[in-house]
């Protein structure tokens, strides 16, 4: 009972931060309503169970990567961004564009839920083993290593690109 | 245990930690004075009270009588959250920092530690992550001090906090990395498991060495990337660049008088002592001690606590006498030392680690 209420609430500061980070005007307020999003689902994988998730979530996404952002506003002095006014385009064509997208993932994960598997929320502690460390770490060095190992040589590879493309011409 | 005396029996131990955190950093400020002073050949202070001992009482009236400024052009909203930020989250992490077994008072037994339950079993539970928990409320409490400096809107607080947050992400690596080989020892993430995994005593080809089992013995490496790196976590000398007083006034709280000054002041000692407890829990054992027999049961309940606190103590001592000690880093050496020192380090440390672990089976 406690979880479902403490699932709505998150989901509705979650959803609440998306939005807000799409009408604020000033790139510092909007970097902060993606901090808020990224804690409220950090709160939400925790109450899936997924308790090293969340954790992760929190020092990479919420610490780390927005750090960065926030950073980065603050060395440009990125000032309130000038607001054009709405296209036609966007209302005309964004708006049912928006809903048959929606409709068409919600369709999806309902008909393929068997599929998917599910976990409700909230369940009792000794019935949530798939989100502790051990199970994740056995997950991704076991079962999944080589795309896990792929991902991570791809990262790099980003990383030395964005090296090449920023250094000085010598 | 009911709901009711489960909420009342978290109020009081909440309102208790939280009590003696306060007035332990309210201690610190004048311990840090008294022993700063004894260095430098001064007495500190001595005026307020039998050796000034009243003195952080008398700082305390000061901060919440003084003016409280909020200058023109700042981003005020901003402004105001940037302290109250910093503050909580470094509040928060003592939630999850055990201080000791259990205790029973009135019939009622209890884990020492805000977020630990006594189960009705009498086993203890803890939170599994506590230590991601503390990394990642240390984490998102870098936008307290990189909010301040840019919403106060001038050039020396913005300086301040922007090497704040360059500096807390580079170290952050190196501290989160350091604690790998721990865990890889203790196998598991409970802060209660790795005190755990620390009584009793090493043994040696068979035999009792009698040195305790604490894990700064195989991880003295790892002990000292972890105390460096926290070092320039909690924004100390010699890598208190974000505040260095002679090149940036006072840094990112440049523009903060009063009670919002002393919140960024009180969450910097709070963090001091989070690093403080957590060292002296990874690598020294936590509450294990040698026992005294023939005690009270309640005394000998509040024993290990006694344990815990003295080192604690050691490493806020270590902290102040380092700040007596040493001159700060210019700030290409700090980062230099923080990626091509402290770093490979703290990786070399986790392979060989874990080499001697699967070694060892």
């Amino acid at each position: 009972m406690v979880h479902q209420v403490l699932f709505i609430v998150f989901g509705l500061i979650c959803v609440a931060g998306a939005v807000n980070l799409l009408v604020q005007r000033h790139p510092i307020n909007s970097a902060l309503s993606l901090v808020v999003v990224m804690a409220s689902l950090a709160l939400i994988y925790l109450l899936l169970g997924a308790e090293f998730v969340a954790a992760i979530q929190v020092i990479v996404y919420a610490g780390a990567i927005m750090v960065l952002f926030v950073f980065v506003i603050m060395l440009l002095n990125a000032g309130a961004e000038e607001r054009t006014r709405g296209s036609h385009i966007a209302l005309f064509a964004g708006v049912p564009g928006l809903a048959v997208l929606a409709g068409t993932v919600a369709w999806l994960l309902i008909h393929s839920s068997g599929k998917l598997g599910s976990v409700a929320i909230g369940s009792e502690p000794h019935n949530i083993a798939f989100g502790d460390t051990h199970n994740i770490a056995g997950l991704l060095f076991h079962n999944f290593l080589l795309p896990f190992e792929v991902t991570s040589v791809l990262i790099l590879i980003a990383i030395m690109g964005a090296v090449v493309l920023g250094r000085k011409e010598v | 245990m009911d709901i009711k005396t489960f909420i009342i029996v978290a109020v009081i131990k909440i309102a208790l930690v939280v009590f003696i955190m306060l007035t332990g950093v309210a201690y610190t400020t004048w311990l840090e004075r008294k022993l700063v002073g004894r260095i430098q050949n001064r007495w500190g202070p001595t005026r307020v009270g039998p050796f000034g001992l009243l003195q952080p009482l008398a700082d305390g009236i000061k901060f919440i009588l003084k003016e409280d400024m909020i200058p023109d052009n700042v981003h005020r909203g901003l402004f105001i959250l940037a302290p109250a930020l910093a503050l909580t989250m470094s509040l928060i992490s003592i939630a999850v920092i055990p201080f000791g077994e259990e205790i029973t008072i009135a019939g009622h037994t209890t884990a020492l530690q805000i977020s630990g339950i006594t189960q009705s079993t009498g086993y203890i539970s803890d939170i599994n992550i506590g230590l991601l928990i503390i990394l990642g409320v240390t984490s998102i409490g870098v936008y307290g001090v990189a909010l301040a400096g840019w919403s106060s809107n001038s050039k020396y607080s913005l300086l301040g906090s922007l090497r704040a947050s360059a500096q807390m992400i580079s170290y952050e690596l190196a501290l989160g990395l350091s604690l790998v080989g721990i865990l890889l020892l203790a196998n598991t993430l409970s802060l209660r498991g790795i005190v755990g995994g620390q009584s009793g005593t090493w043994t040696l080809a068979g035999q009792n060495t009698h040195i305790p089992h604490w894990y700064i013995f195989p991880q003295i490496i790892g002990f000292f990337i972890y105390l460096l790196a926290a070092f320039a976590e909690t924004n100390r000398i010699p890598f208190d660049l974000p505040e260095a007083e002679t090149e940036l006034v006072a840094g990112y709280h440049t523009e903060y008088s009063s009670m919002k000054f002393a919140m960024f002041f009180m969450a910097e000692y709070v963090n001091m002592f989070t690093v403080a407890c957590l060292a002296s829990l990874l690598f020294f054992g936590g509450w294990h001690g040698p026992a005294i027999p023939g005690l009270p049961l309640i005394l000998q309940q509040l024993l290990p606590v006694l344990w815990f606190a003295i080192k604690v103590f050691f490493f806020i001592f270590l902290y102040i006498w380092i700040r007596g000690t040493l001159p700060r880093f210019r700030y290409d050496q700090l980062m230099a030392f923080g990626w091509k020192f402290l770093l490979p380090l703290a990786i070399a440390n986790i392979i060989v680690t874990s080499l001697i672990v699967t070694w060892n089976g």
